[in-house]
């Protein structure tokens, strides 16, 4: 009884953290980002080119904390992940909840070229990319005739199959003991040691992925998957194919996260099914929602929140789900679009007159706006 | 310009056409009237091949039906579908930039932007509001806008009318008018306000549970006793 009163008693606790800390993350990003957006075009390429130096010099101001470093590796890794399902929920708005699937493909395809097959990490790696792009594909062709919730369904199931799979085909996958021993990459002959080498593959693959969903959103295909997202039926009366957007969306989100899974098996060594749980669908999920569905610098900032908070909350581990789904529903409440919301960068109108001001309890009421 | 030849469409078990048969010539508005559930969504559906139809239709002696949505698109056949369905999370002048999707020539898109700006001055005032805060009225002339966008050669309204202070479908209509006489753009015009169709329509047809009933000059159907008690409301 004392235990589940403690339980009670702690959960409350971390809600009204969690309260205080959305509304304090959000006043921060509006100030932000109405400063930000106000920079011109050579501040602005000054501003990406210090972050850029920052992530290139980071390994070495890290030299004597691995754990620091370890944890960095998996910072970005998390920002791939959460971009890959932007794409999918954020770009082309499909609820996909099996999102780490496409991740356990990606680390399983590694984990079993390498090990049982000895294939190099390299190829291993696109192969990883490649399976979970049909399987991008396979699942895509469902979410034609589904949509919202029904899809949400589906997805999930895909993920738990694929769980099941996992554990169940043992002769392939080693089942619920995993495959241990994935080797670590060698580049142009000399072995990626350590962190560091794991940093910098990590950080190309953010910036490919940061550079793909830019030119996404900017180009014509961008302008489809936006139409679809909003309203099916005048995307088809503007001449745009809503099936081939939603595939697409599909296999690139499947392509980039499969990518991810082959550098994390590789990474941490060793993949069991345990990774790969419908929970983790959940906190790549929440990533999206907490940094802003669509927006491409909130994804990032959501994942970077994200991905250290468990690491700075060691002690209080066994609710780690728990203030996901707490944060998922106050988010929902309070800051539907997120903390940098797509809407604030693009300077529309309607965001400028009419701002949310958070500490009025006014945006409760108009929380389901968008 | 358009021809729609022995049409049939089915919903299960629902025959919504049978065996329709209309013309629309080119530079002309026509009206398609009729009460609800006549009909008149699923036969702009039909010629987008946005349901499954049997029979022939033809743009220009080339048949629509074999042609996926988008081709259709492209040919010029622009559909505004019924409730204006204008993208609500997209600014206005996002929302005529996606009825470009399918064109390359920049300059042209560029130039039609203006012609629509000109057009309806208020959504030049509002080219950066978010679609979905818009009025009804502003809705409409934006999803007429966008259609314009896609350098239609037909442009099929569904309903513009619906749910509009008269005075406003007064702007939208006459707005149609100038189009047509300007630009000699043809219009197929579905409406349940028979009225102001057929004051602005050249020719009509009546759908009743899938096919043309009555069929005329649109002044003439104005008069016409039969149209008068069913559409027009009087006794
Ligand atoms: N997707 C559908 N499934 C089943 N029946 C349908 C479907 N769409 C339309 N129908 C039926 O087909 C018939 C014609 O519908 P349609 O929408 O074309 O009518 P309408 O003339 O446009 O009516 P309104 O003026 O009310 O818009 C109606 O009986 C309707 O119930
Ligand atoms: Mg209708």
């Amino acid at each position: 009884m004392t235990n589940l009163m403690t339980v009670l008693r702690n959960l409350i606790f971390y809600s009204v953290i969690l309260f205080v800390a959305i509304q304090v993350l959000a006043r921060f990003f509006d100030f932000a980002s109405k400063k930000l957006i106000k920079v011109g075009g050579g501040k602005k390429k000054l501003l990406i080119a210090g972050v850029g130096v920052f992530a290139l010099v980071l390994p070495l101001l890290l030299a004597g904390e691995p754990y620091i470093l370890r944890t960095s590796v998996m910072v970005l890794l998390y920002i791939v992940l959460a971009l890959s399902l932007n794409i999918v929920l954020g770009q082309a708005g499909q609820l996909s909840l099996g999102h780490s699937a496409f991740y356990a493909l990606g680390a399983y395809t590694m984990a079993i070229l390498t090990v049982s097959f000895g294939v190099n990490f390299w190829i291993a790696l696109v192969a990883g990319g490649v399976v979970a792009g049909i399987f991008g594909f396979v699942l895509g062709i469902p979410t034609l005739r589904l949509k919202g919730d029904y899809l949400a369904i589906v997805t999930v199931g895909f993920g738990e199959i694929l769980r099941l799979i996992l554990i169940n085909w043992g002769t392939f996958t080693r089942g619920p003991a995993g495959i241990p021993g994935i080797p670590s990459p060698s580049f142009f002959g000399m072995a990626v040691k350590g962190n560091t080498g794991y940093y910098y593959i990590i950080l190309v693959m953010v910036i490919v992925t940061i550079i793909i969903s830019k030119r996404l959103e900017d180009s014509r295909l961008g302008r489809g998957l936006a139409a679809v997202k909003d309203d099916e039926i005048a995307a088809e009366s503007m001449g745009v194919n809503p099936a081939n957007m939603k595939i697409l969306a599909f296999v690139l989100g499947a392509v980039i996260a499969g990518f991810a899974g082959g550098f994390f098996a590789s990474f941490v060594h060793y993949v069991n099914p345990d990774n790969f749980t419908y929970m983790e669908s959940v906190t790549i999920l929440t990533m999206v929602v907490l940094g802003g569905l669509g927006s491409i610098p909130g994804v990032i900032v959501g994942a970077v929140i994200l991905a250290i908070l468990p690491e700075a909350l060691r002690d209080i581990s066994t609710y780690r789900y728990a203030i996901y789904g707490i944060l998922l529903a106050m988010m929902m409440i309070i800051r539907p679009q997120g903390m940098i919301s797509l809407d604030s960068l693009k300077r529309r109108s309607a965001a400028d007159e009419n701002p949310r001001s958070i500490w009025n309890f006014k945006s409760f009421r108009r929380s389901n706006g968008r | 310009m358009l021809k729609v030849q022995g049409i049939d469409v089915y919903y299960g078990g629902i025959h919504a056409l049978r065996d329709l048969t209309f013309e629309i010539p080119a530079g002309k508005i026509v009206t398609l009237i009729g009460s609800n559930g006549a009909g008149k969504s699923t036969t702009l559906k039909a010629i987008s091949n946005l349901v499954k139809c049997k029979g022939q239709i033809l743009f220009e002696e080339e048949n629509l039906l074999a042609l996926p949505s988008e081709k259709i698109v492209g040919k010029g056949v622009i559909h505004v579908p019924e409730g204006r369905r204008i993208f609500t999370a997209l600014t206005v002048e996002e929302n005529l930039d996606m009825g470009s999707y399918l064109r390359k020539d920049k300059d042209g898109v560029a130039k039609d932007k203006e012609f629509v700006f000109k057009l309806f001055p208020r959504l030049k005032e509002r080219a950066k509001q978010l679609g979905g805060t818009l009025s009804g009225g502003e809705q409409q002339m934006l999803a007429i806008g966008r259609a314009l966008m896609s350098k239609p050669r037909l442009l099929m309204l569904d309903e513009p009318s619906m749910g509009l202070a008269p005075i406003v479908v007064q702007e939208i209509f006459s707005a149609i008018a100038d189009l047509n006489k300007t630009t000699g753009l043809t219009v197929l015009l579905v409406e349940q306000n028979a009225n102001i169709a057929l004051q602005l329509a050249d020719y009509a047809y009546v759908l009743e549970t899938g096919s043309i009933t009555i069929e005329g000059e649109a002044k003439a159907l104005l008069t016409d006793d039969r149209v008068r008690k069913a559409y027009l409301g009087e006794a």
